[in-house]
């Protein structure tokens, strides 16, 4: 291998922004006929480094060279003409047009969308890709989405692919369909990079990987030398345990209940069609489903955001008082006396506001506390300093807007928060994503020690490795249906990825 | 493929936060550069002595101690629309109609007076004059307020076409009140009972203004930085979702915060016909109700800076007007210089945020 000539080589690449050292002098080789796992916390510099081979960022410092030739990369265009092509986290289709269309869309020259619709059967065909030319961008699943988007990277003849966490929005059975395409890719020769989060997803598909710390390169292998805690350990920089702990729930009592839930969104389309289900006191009750399930509309009924057309969710409180909280905004229901916390999926765009400060955040719960008319602001600092210290959140201070936060002290800011009114019942949406593994370990952690104060938890995952590590009992959604609950010690993979594309899975052919 | 392309010169990245007096340095500079390019436009354009220019600018503002009162005045005048917008502009809502609901104001209150006059004792008067204008500017704001809390209405357009029926109204009823008959204007009113007319404090006419106004700065930046209602703008404006999240009525701050909005605009109206002007024309507010707007930006929504926007802007459009007589220029001159030292002080605001850097070892070879 070390006598091939790298697709791509990037020396001493340095990027700032601002006072912040996104890249630190950077080596990196990527070879062709090989996949190469980029492995690095948040804000360690992965996607800043792939989108300066992508012509999105300049650097700073630092050379480029393809095969062998210096090259500079100034806009996506001249990436594009060196034949690299990035797949990002969040798709660039436009909704009205066929795959086809947007395929095309941006080429010079003729349109000629016969010719285009034949040359995509012929990609689809060389690599195993399932993509109907004129299907509609709004009629495709999130994973269709993903496939136009390779295809499209392919059609305009890349043979140096980035991927940015392309599986965080697939189920299982998606997940191999998409690692058997990209090997097919490889073995054409073609240079492969995939940026992830996930272990097992690396072990299983790459054949090198290189691992970056605070921006800086901290070494490259084969991946068959090495194993997940020797990779977690590189990139945290001390050893670290991998095992989810699932304590036994705490005198589990029903507390949040649910019955025959029916919503509808604004267009009329059925978003819960008759969910029922319990969610108990000391227990995580584990959400799974592909994305859009419901499981959003599932956590704002419950929280009092999301019209809901008929049935009805009951609080039942220690006492064994029962509130319905349907038609309750949150403030009714917190007036109610009832705890409940929320940390939504948009962390920015509804649990927090980005260009306030930490302690003007914490305030967004407790600042009609205040006295008279005016603000109580000693306390939220207050929370926000132990929060900072108690959650590690790193920040300049706490006078930090906290938009410039990274993702990972952005969710620990909102979940510290939410757990600090000492909640009975906790609603999280996708705690982890986008979180490293320290990161994601201590929300774990947290999210387990509310289970233990006696918390009910529901936890809407998409990592279906970890649902089942942390649940007690999963729910599993399967367009807008409960399509199974089932215990969450002892549950199969493959069949609760069954539950998400079908409903009820495979038990009745069985 | 040939790929015997450059490296950029030059890139534009994002600042870390600048410690304030690096910030004051760099707005300082471009007040300066400002100032040097306007004289060079003068001399070239105009022949003048630049110096000279300038030194009239100055006398327009600070020249006998009548024009100061009047500088102070028109900055009174100024903030008090300024601070009025503010509450709302910190909403994300862009009160575009603080012109209308202030001429609305003025038209209560002179109507209060031309109405009432002979028929109350003065002090009641007075009361009804604050009662009406404060009112007349909130329903002024409230109605464009509702309309977007319930039907998500655009209101920067539904202000600012208020505007336009609160000017034709003024028109109107100028002509119904003329006076004398036939001049189709309103003329001092009661110039020989003074009902009406607002006490003069201090024996300085426009020291009242100046006070209320002082006050109305100093509660407005309480308000909004310290109370919850203050609060509940903030977060409405950055996030209507995180507001609805944490149990926020957004609809109902949106209805309150016009409300404020509007009456701070009605008791601009007050001040202008109960104290300064003591008449009602369509063009009493002066277009302040527009340069609040910049005043408000330029301060970032700080009502304390406020004060030095509304002071800039004054002392720029007071010694615009005096160029253009001291020196035979028409008014247009002293209008470009005015344009061209804000452009100086807004572009100064692209380099506190971020600096041009010079690519460095770009395009070696080995």
């Amino acid at each position: 291998m070390d006598n091939k000539i790298a697709a791509v080589t990037m020396r001493n690449i340095t990027k700032r922004f601002g006072p912040v050292l996104a890249n630190d002098r950077v080596w990196l080789n990527i070879y062709r006929g090989e996949i190469l796992a980029l492995l690095g916390e948040n804000g360690s510099g992965k996607t800043t480094l792939m989108n300066m081979l992508s012509g999105i960022y300049f650097p700073d410092e630092g050379e480029i060279a393809i095969d062998g030739r210096p090259v500079v990369i100034r806009s996506p265009k001249d990436a594009f003409d060196l034949g690299i092509g990035m797949i990002h986290q969040h798709f660039k289709l436009v909704d009205v047009l066929t795959a086809a269309e947007n395929i095309v869309l941006g080429l010079e020259g003729k349109l000629d969308l016969k010719a285009a619709s034949k040359r995509i059967r012929e990609i689809c065909g060389a690599y195993g890709f399932e993509v109907d030319p004129e299907q509609k961008i709004y009629d495709m699943s999130v994973s269709q989405k993903q496939t136009v988007e390779i295809v499209k990277v392919l059609y305009r003849g890349a043979d140096i692919l980035i991927l940015d966490e392309p599986t965080a929005v697939l189920t299982p059975q998606e997940t191999d369909k998409l690692f058997a395409v990209l090997r097919n890719m490889r073995d054409d020769g073609k240079a492969i990079v995939i940026i992830t989060h996930k272990m097992h997803e690396v072990e299983a598909l790459s054949d090198r990987v290189a691992i970056l710390r605070h921006g800086q390169f901290i070494g490259d292998m084969p991946t068959k030398m090495t194993n997940a805690q020797e990779m977690t350990n590189m990139m945290v920089g001390h050893a670290v345990t991998l095992n989810i702990k699932r304590p036994d729930p705490v005198d589990p009592k029903p507390r949040i209940e649910v019955k025959d839930l029916t919503v509808r969104d604004i267009e009329g389309t059925v978003k819960l069609d008759r969910v029922s289900f319990t969610a108990c006191s000391g227990e995580i009750l584990g959400i799974a489903g592909i994305s859009g399930s419901g499981q959003k509309e599932l956590l704002e009924s419950i929280a009092g955001l999301q019209p809901v057309e008929s049935g009805s969710i009951s609080y039942i409180g220690d006492d064994g008082r029962r509130e319905e909280l349907i038609g309750k905004d949150p403030l009714a229901i917190k007036e109610l006396g009832v705890a409940l916390s929320f940390v939504p999926e948009d962390r920015l765009g509804m649990g927090l506001v980005g260009n306030m400060d930490l302690g003007n955040n914490m305030m967004l719960r407790s600042y009609r506390s205040g006295r008279g008319l005016f603000t109580n602001r000693r306390d939220p600092y207050k929370l926000a300093h132990e929060m900072v210290d108690f959650l590690e959140i790193s920040t300049p201070s706490v006078e930090t807007p906290v938009r410039r936060l990274s993702g990972g002290n952005v969710q620990k800011v909102l979940v510290g928060r939410e757990i600090a009114n000492a909640p009975s019942v906790l609603l999280t949406a996708y705690a982890v994503r986008g979180l490293d593994i320290n990161s994601s370990y201590l929300i774990y952690d947290t999210i387990n020690a509310q289970k233990m104060r006696g918390v009910a938890v529901v936890y809407v995952g998409e990592d279906l490795d970890v649902l089942l590590e942390l649940s007690d009992r999963i729910l599993v959604l399967c367009g807008g249906r409960v399509s199974g609950i089932v215990p969450g010690r002892g549950a199969k993979k493959r069949d609760v990825g069954m539950m998400m594309t079908k409903l009820g899975g495979n038990a009745h052919e069985q | 493929m040939n790929n015997k392309k450059r490296s950029p010169l030059f890139h534009v990245a994002k600042r870390a936060a600048l410690p304030w007096y690096k910030s004051w340095a760099i707005r300082g500079g471009a007040v300066l550069l400002a100032l040097l390019a306007c004289g060079l436009i003068t001399t070239l354009v105009t022949g003048e002595d630049p110096i000279a220019v300038y030194v009239s600018m100055w006398e327009g503002s600070f020249g006998t101690s009548r024009r100061f009162w009047v500088l102070l005045q028109n900055i009174a005048m100024l903030l008090c629309v300024s601070l009025a917008v503010t509450p709302a502009f910190r909403m994300r809502c862009w009160n575009l109609g603080g012109e209308g609901q202030a001429l609305i104001g003025c038209l209560a209150a002179a109507a209060c007076m031309i109405r009432l006059s002979g028929k109350l004792p003065n002090a009641l008067v007075i009361a009804c004059m604050c009662v009406a204008s404060i009112l007349a500017g909130a329903v002024w704001a409230g109605i464009p307020a509702l309309f977007k809390a319930k039907y998500n209405t655009n209101e920067t357009l539904f202000t600012l076409m208020m505007n336009y029926v609160a000017t034709q109204l003024v028109a109107y009823y100028c002509v119904v009140w003329e006076n004398p008959k036939g001049s189709g204007q309103i003329g001092i009113i009661n110039p020989n009972s003074q009902i009406g007319w607002f006490p003069v404090v201090g024996g300085q006419k426009y020291l009242l203004n100046i006070l209320v106004v002082a006050v109305v700065c100093v509660l407005m930046h309480i308000y909004l930085n310290y109370s919850k209602h203050g609060y509940e703008i903030a977060v409405v404006g950055e996030s209507e979702r995180t507001a609805r999240y944490v149990g926020i009525k957004v609809e109902r701050v949106i209805v309150r915060t016009m409300l404020l909005s509007g009456a701070l605009c009605g008791l601009a109206g007050l001040l202008l016909v109960g104290s300064t002007n003591h008449t009602l024309t369509p063009t009493l507010v002066e277009g302040r109700g527009f340069t609040a707007v910049m005043v408000a930006w330029l301060a970032k929504f700080n009502p304390v800076w406020m004060i030095l926007t509304s002071l800039l802007l004054v002392f720029l459009s007071r010694g615009a007007g005096e160029i253009a007589t001291n020196f035979g220029l028409n008014q247009s001159f002293g209008d470009i210089l005015t344009g061209v030292i804000l452009f100086f002080i807004i572009g100064s605001e692209f380099f506190i945020n971020y600096q041009i850097k010079l690519t460095k070892g770009a395009g070696k070879e080995d």
